[in-house]
């Protein structure tokens, strides 16, 4: 029994897709023939530089119904929302001992709550079509320690472990859900990390939020039908 | 959304939802348990979506929790929405 291909009218929303990796997903999953959405909280233009699509603005960390108001608004524009890519994130870095409870917060609402908000609202469209992709952009930080980071660390693994979780819930009904977890990608997220980073990468090189793209454009087509519940790592061997 | 809510409504609301999971139309009594039915917890979660779109009664997972048979779920609903 083959699952049912991507419906016609098939729309994708991509958070966080003013710039880096949000950016180049969109312009992979357009390139692929989704409609798509692109989620922006502050760089509006960057956002509608993106890709021919419909920009809309919101906080995905802003808990009054944000993820209604997106998904609903694209659904009114192009068509069911079937394909979810929760790439919003932040960081604010502090060691454990001296992080305050607002970085804590404003990490864990942005990484993961957001991300399960989103989760929840788009699996109405994606259940009724009996189709549907989430990918959830998670980090190879969370799998593996990385100092001054317990915030992100924390809602990185979370969201790996919302999407086993979720994944076998939906399973039945041809919606998958997936990670990736991006190692170092040339963003503006690392731009000041040092070199000597490329210690712990064996490719001894940053990545391309074109590769991360890839890597979720795979998982969002009719070819990764099967591929669910798991975490594709695109981080140079980082984590071999 | 309609005036008012009569149980043939839900019924046929609820029967419709059901076929769509997979038991017989034949299959589905009054009496019929979701467990007899092969009605599972994800079966159940999107027939709370359709009931809330068509009646606006919004079921909660521990109120699904609860309803065993067919007939639960359409009392469960009349109740709430009248």
């Amino acid at each position: 029994m083959s699952q049912k291909p991507r419906p016609d009218n098939a729309t994708a929303l991509v958070t966080g897709a003013s710039k880096g990796i949000g950016a180049a997903v969109a312009i992979a999953l357009a390139a692929d023939g989704w409609n798509v959405g692109v989620g922006y909280r502050s760089d509006k233009e960057g956002a509608e530089k993106t890709v021919k699509a419909i920009a809309v603005e919101g906080d995905v960390a802003d808990a009054n119904g944000v993820a209604d108001e997106l998904i609903s608004k694209l659904e009114q524009e192009f068509g069911p929302v079937l394909a979810l890519v929760n790439n919003a994130g932040i960081t604010a870095d502090s060691l454990a001992i001296q992080m305050d409870d607002d970085e804590w917060d404003r990490v864990i609402n942005t990484n993961l709550t957001a991300a399960f908000r989103m989760t929840r609202r788009a699996m109405r469209p994606m259940l009724k079509a009996r189709f549907g992709r989430v990918i959830n952009v998670a980090s190879v930080v969370g799998p593996r320690a990385n100092a001054g980071q317990a915030n992100y660390a924390a809602a990185k693994a979370g969201l790996i472990g919302m999407t086993k979780t979720v994944a076998a819930e939906v399973a039945k009904r041809g919606v998958t859900v997936n990670a990736v977890a991006p190692g170092f990608i040339a963003t503006e997220m690392t731009e000041d990390l040092p070199d000597s980073i490329l210690d712990v990468v064996p490719a001894k090189r940053v990545g391309t939020p074109e590769e991360v793209a890839a890597a979720v454009r795979f998982l969002a087509s009719d070819d990764a039908g099967y591929v669910t519940g798991s975490t594709l790592f695109v981080d140079g061997g980082m984590s071999a | 959304m309609p005036e008012t809510v009569t149980p043939e409504a839900v019924e046929t609301t609820v029967r419709d939802a059901l076929v769509q999971f997979g038991p017989e139309a034949e299959d589905i009594k009054l009496e019929s348990t979701f467990e007899e039915l092969d009605v599972d917890s994800l079966d159940l979660a999107e027939l709370s979506q359709i009931i809330e779109d068509e009646y606006g009664v919004k079921l909660k997972g521990e109120d699904v929790g609860k309803i065993k048979t067919v007939g639960d779920a359409v009392d469960l609903v009349v109740q709430r929405a009248g």
